[in-house]
């Protein structure tokens, strides 16, 4: 049992978010310990791409209060940036780069000290060390998925936020996919999961969130 | 071993990291900027035919073709330089590592104005060949037009296009919004560039080069100022 | 108020353009050089006053949505800009129909003349950007920055143009200082202004309509759930 006055991992105060007429999000109210990691399920346009991105600050919510590690997501949000990496539907890749550029440029935006190096250890790290000077644009969907890791492993942040992390993996793919959440998890990374693979979600979750509309329903 | 904790940068830091990026992306993909260079310079020979063969004419303008050719050389650089941000939503990627979007701003019209410098640079000679014009007051009076004129159609332009990459038929979009706004750049550049190619008798230079300036300092604030509110939601 | 706006206004309108009009047109002189012809000033001026109104209220109504969002803000941008357009497009009209038999010429480049036909393109750009943009925020957001650019560009224009023009001949307009002409422009003026609030008032109302059935209802949040009997948060141990 965790004490108490330990900050949340996110705490999400009466958040609604709108697309135009529809509320992808509403008025939803959680809080996710820290250290738990979370599995957040529903059907497509439920909410969870939204709610996934909101915690990311790739959005700012239409009412309600966002808070991620105990920043406000709007007001302090190149903080909570730093400290989230989202894994998302698309791929955040310069096709015409290579490996090794596309981290690269990553880890200049990171302030890191040795650049070309930690982009080559993360590229060792997914398994694409001998792939590192080729282009995106030759890569097969596996790849680009775990060039995509390396991208989200290379920030080092305290909340991963996982959108459909096994979409297009054969099962050889989901395997080293699990294996990479679970070395997350072990490393004390909080681990926000979205995913259809209900069976690998909740072996890999303690909490669940499914959603519905937009809202927060029992699954 | 401990993997070293990202760092907050500088907005120099990351506006060069990012002009690096974009500068890495246009060679790699250089079948794409000779496209467009020869773009500019069909524009440049297609101005020769529709106007005639009287070359008198063709002289006294060749200040105001030469920066028409540049401007619509821009709009297809412009296009390109955002539309790569669209693929994989890299500008997301990009703008999530976090990198200030403001540096952003300065990367994009940064590139894409020394995108235009070389292209103008290049179009030089084939219009001293076509229209038969001489430098008259000196190369460096055309390099500092070329890049006042080149700066003064990215700053706006780089706002512009970042708004239609996002909107429905971008491509009329950004023209439509982008040619009455560099008017005044385009007048200045033009004009300044004939000084420079038939002489300047009265001393005008300094005055349209003042005007250039003026331009870039007021489009390049508020463009500073206000591409955020346009990446950001 | 309602009911004065609905019919007041244009009424009053109608009258004092009316009276404003019947000035210019029949009872002030006619012009010493210009002879008749010079009347449509009457109307052509109020034209371009109240297309200047209605810009600087655009400027105003997305400079202060950029400070705080607002859609009653947008609205007042989106019908700003399309009456400006309106009347700035007669204004050029008339402009061009007193021009040819003054000066024997339907348009000149002088600074006021190519800044106002920029300000028209700028409008136009930006009422085709407000149709191709779907989202209704970033439609707001955009299409407040594309206004502010384009408001700030035209002093730079009209500066320009008149250094650029002062390099060949310039032909200024002539100014008449007859009072009845003033009077009678003033009241034409005041016409113009109720008939252009009005306009205003009114595509600013269809304006918010429509992005109130765009979006929900402003400030409204969609119903609580809790109420209903669903759970607002679960956990699973």
């Amino acid at each position: 049992m965790l004490p108490l006055s330990a900050t949340p991992a996110l705490a999400l105060n009466d958040v609604s978010k709108r697309y135009g007429r529809r509320w992808a999000l509403a008025r939803l109210t959680y809080a996710l310990p820290a250290g738990r990691s979370l599995l957040l399920t529903g059907h497509n346009g439920s909410g969870k791409t939204t709610l996934l991105r909101l915690l990311a600050t790739a959005l700012s919510p239409t009412a309600g209060r966002v808070e991620v590690l105990g920043r406000d997501a709007v007001v302090e949000r190149d903080a909570v940036r730093r400290d989230v990496a989202l894994l998302s539907h698309a791929s955040f890749l310069y096709e015409d780069l290579t490996a090794h550029q596309n981290l690269t440029v990553l880890a200049r935006l990171l302030g890191l000290p040795s650049p070309e190096d930690a982009a080559n250890a993360g590229l060792t790290r997914v398994g694409l060390g001998r792939r590192s000077d080729s282009p995106v644009r030759s890569f097969s969907a596996g790849m680009r998925k775990r060039l995509a890791i390396a991208r989200l492993l290379l920030k080092a942040p305290a909340l991963a936020l996982l959108d459909e992390p096994f979409g297009e993996l054969d099962p050889a793919g989901i395997r080293d996919m699990e294996g990479i959440i679970a070395e997350l998890k072990a490393s004390g990374v909080t681990v926000i999961l979205a995913t259809h693979l209900i069976e690998q979600g909740l072996t890999l979750c303690e909490e669940r969130l499914h959603l519905q509309e937009g809202r927060a329903v029992s699954a | 071993m401990s993997t070293p904790r990202p760092r907050p940068i500088g907005l120099l830091t990351a506006t060069l990291a990012l002009l690096r990026k974009d500068l890495l992306i246009e060679w790699r993909t250089r079948a794409r900027l000779n496209a467009i260079i020869f773009f500019a310079l069909a524009t440049l020979l297609m101005f020769s035919f529709a106007l005639g063969p009287d070359t008198k004419l063709l002289e006294k303008n060749a200040g105001g073709y030469f920066w028409l050719a540049i401007l619509f050389a821009s709009v297809l650089a412009l296009g390109e330089s955002f539309r790569v941000e669209s693929e994989n939503a890299c500008m997301d990627g990009i703008r999530l590592a976090p990198a200030d979007a403001r540096a952003i701003f300065l990367s994009k019209a940064l590139g894409n104005t020394l995108l235009l410098t070389a292209l103008g640079a290049l179009l030089v000679p084939v219009m001293v060949a076509l229209y038969g014009v001489q430098i008259v007051t000196g190369a460096v009076d055309l390099g500092l037009i070329l890049v006042l004129g080149s700066l003064a159609l990215s700053a706006p332009g780089t706002v512009y296009a970042a708004i239609s990459s996002n909107a429905r038929a971008r491509d009329v979009l950004l023209p439509l919004l982008l040619f009455p706004l560099v008017i005044p750049a385009l007048l200045s550049a033009a004009k300044a560039t004939t000084l420079v190619l038939q002489g300047d008798p009265m001393n005008q230079f300094g005055s349209w080069v003042g005007l250039l300036g003026g331009f870039n300092l007021i489009y390049w604030g508020v463009g500073f100022l206000l591409f955020p509110r346009i990446i950001e939601d | 108020m309602g009911k004065f706006i609905k019919w007041g206004l244009p009424a009053l309108s109608l009258v004092v353009l009316a009276a404003g009009w019947w000035l210019g047109l029949a009872w002030a002189p006619p012009d010493r050089e210009m002879g008749d012809v010079q009347r449509i000033m009457y109307v052509h001026v109020p034209l371009q006053w109240m297309a200047m109104v209605a810009m600087a209220i655009n400027f105003v109504a997305a400079v202060t949505y950029l400070m705080k969002a607002s859609w009653k803000l947008d609205a007042a941008a989106e019908a700003s800009a399309e009456i400006g357009l309106v009347l700035g497009t007669a204004g050029m009209i008339t402009g061009a129909i007193w021009g040819r038999p003054t000066w024997g010429v339907y348009w000149s480049w002088d600074p006021r003349l190519t800044s106002e036909a920029i300000m028209l393109v700028t409008y136009t750009g930006y009422l085709v950007l407000r149709r191709f943009v779907e989202d209704p925020d970033k439609r707001a957001t955009w299409s407040a920055v594309v206004a502010i650019i384009g408001a700030i560009n035209l002093p730079i224009v009209w500066f320009s143009v008149r250094w650029w023009r002062s390099l060949h001949q310039v032909q200024s307009t002539p100014k008449t200082v007859d009072p009845e002409m003033t009077l009678a422009l003033r009241v034409s003026a005041f016409g113009m202004l109720f008939l252009t609030l009005w306009f205003l008032v009114q595509r600013y109302r269809q304006a918010l309509a429509e992005r109130q059935a765009e979006v929900a209802l402003p400030d409204a949040l969609p119903p609580d759930l809790a109420a209903a009997g669903g759970a607002n948060s679960t956990r699973v141990a």
